[in-house]
């Protein structure tokens, strides 16, 4: 407690960021450090996971001591500590959950081991300070694709997700054949807004009527073969178009989907999350799809869109207030569901 | 594993890999590994499936990129899908727990196995996916 306010430490790991952030009484942040290792897997088109672990090792001491100087605290003044245990990288992960409970052992002070999915949707009441639940939400980044009913704080129902690949993984996948490297999602939104979204006619995978799931497997082949034929013929292939093709193709079922999972569960908002949430065409397409049809869009700012630590305090902070702890047997749990 | 038909074939179409998804299912027994080598597309994850449904796997079968391993334990045998794909070698698939499922007694499923190749045993049922013309694909089984 410090000036009367709860506040809560978060730790987030579980992939390239290692971020630690303050957060008071569940909505206030007092620091945000990230310390990102995007430039490091540039190089290898990916995060390599052995790298990223050990840079979390390093990192991770340093980011916790600038979190609480930026806050203004000490750890004395910490209520609760938040970690992610999962879902991500089983390597990266364990740095995160051993420095939060070697935190909450020392100070003596609560621990709560937080989805990584459940922290993005709480990454907006971070951005948002009058939004509660209930409310839709869309939770897109490089490793997940889901829609997910959020009734009350501290419950989220997971009412559709990708069969194959993630949208993200799937703009990393095709930026890399087209030359545009990672990280993917945002390349592939550059070079949409120079290229033709109907040059090229890929189709949408809109699965069975009423399913909320995603394929987009399919898609990334039907890109591969458009390439290969394009190739064969002997004809120059516009990056621009193939990236602005591919890119409507996977955020117009996006969009449609979400859109329609908050008009049938009567959920009169769409709460965005994630990487993927920073998409310039899905935010535009979405809206439009939403204001149509009476339904309220909200999105965090794109710094609480990647991962941070901030989200993660967020998220264990109302999980704290309705009740649960985690002991000190907390373990990472790499492909933790929703 | 139990004799399962080697050699070269052409995959008109889906049905064709699913009936070798199957077949591999049939055939696979605890601790036994399926090295899948081809390019982006060429169908390992599609496969994958195939062979999840063989062995009675009830969940959906995703990507396991961003994980690198993803476990499934409601068939007849465990079934651990490894994609490599961000792997550096072997050294990195060592670090990411590999041998604790690699010598268990489930079926291993790896994609993009060449970059692991060194860490994988001699009777790892090989197979690799290329291309053909007309969005069909050539299977080889080694």
């Amino acid at each position: 407690m410090k000036d009367g306010k709860f506040l809560t430490l978060g730790i987030e790991t579980s992939c390239d960021e290692t971020a630690v952030s303050v957060v008071a009484d569940g909505r206030g942040i007092l620091s945000n450090i990230i310390s990102t290792q995007i430039g490091i897997h540039t190089q290898f088109g990916g995060v390599v996971p052995e790298i990223a672990s050990r840079r979390h090792l390093e990192k991770i001491n340093d980011c916790v001591d600038r979190a609480l100087e930026e806050a203004g605290v000490c750890t004395d003044d910490i209520d609760l500590v938040g970690v992610t245990y999962g879902p991500g990288l089983v390597g990266a992960l364990l740095i995160g959950v051993a420095a939060a409970k070697s935190i909450a052992y020392a100070c003596d002070i609560p621990l709560i081991g937080v989805n990584h999915m459940h922290g993005h949707i709480a990454a907006n009441y971070l951005e948002h300070h009058d939004l509660e639940p209930p409310f839709m939400s869309l939770v897109v980044s490089g490793g997940h694709t889901n829609i997910v009913n959020v009734p009350e704080y501290n419950r989220c129902e997971k009412i559709g997700g990708t069969r194959d690949d993630a949208a993200g993984e799937a703009f990393d996948k095709v930026a890399r054949v087209i030359g545009l490297g990672y990280p993917g999602g945002p390349k592939v939104d550059k070079a949409a807004r120079e290229g033709n979204r109907d040059a090229i006619a890929f189709k949408r995978v809109w699965l069975e009527p009423g399913s909320y799931d995603f394929s987009f497997s399919g898609l990334k082949t039907q890109a591969l073969n458009y390439l290969n034929t394009e190739r064969q013929a002997g004809r120059e292939i516009n990056v621009n178009d193939v990236a602005a093709s591919f890119q409507e193709a996977v955020v117009e079922v996006i969009a449609e989907k979400a859109v329609c999972a908050a008009e049938e569960f009567g959920q009169k908002r769409i709460v965005m999350a994630g990487g993927v949430a920073s998409n310039s065409r899905l935010r535009e397409l979405i809206s439009e799809k939403a204001s149509a049809r009476g339904i309220e869009v909200l999105r965090p700012s794109p710094v609480l869109c990647t991962d941070n630590g901030a989200m993660i305090a967020s998220a264990a902070y109302y999980a704290y207030q309705a009740g649960e702890r985690s002991g000190y047997d907390l373990d990472a749990v790499p492909a933790l569901e929703f | 594993m139990r004799e399962i038909r080697k050699g070269n074939f052409i995959a008109d179409t889906e049905a064709d890999t699913r009936a070798l998804g199957l077949s591999i299912a049939d055939a696979a027994e605890p601790g036994d590994i399926v090295a899948l080598v081809g390019d982006l597309g060429t169908g390992k994850t599609a496969l994958t499936k195939y062979i999840a449904e063989g062995l009675g796997v009830t969940e959906e079968v995703i990507s396991p990129t961003f994980t690198i391993v993803k476990e499934y334990r409601s068939g007849r045998l465990p079934l651990y899908h490894f994609d490599v794909y961000r792997l550096s070698g072997p050294e990195e698939f060592y670090s990411a727990g590999a041998e604790d499922y690699i010598e268990d007694s489930g079926l291993s499923v790896i994609e993009w196995a060449d970059i692991v190749a060194d860490a994988l045993p001699e009777d790892a049922l090989l197979i690799h996916i290329q291309y053909a013309d007309e969005g069909r694909r050539s299977i080889t089984v080694l």
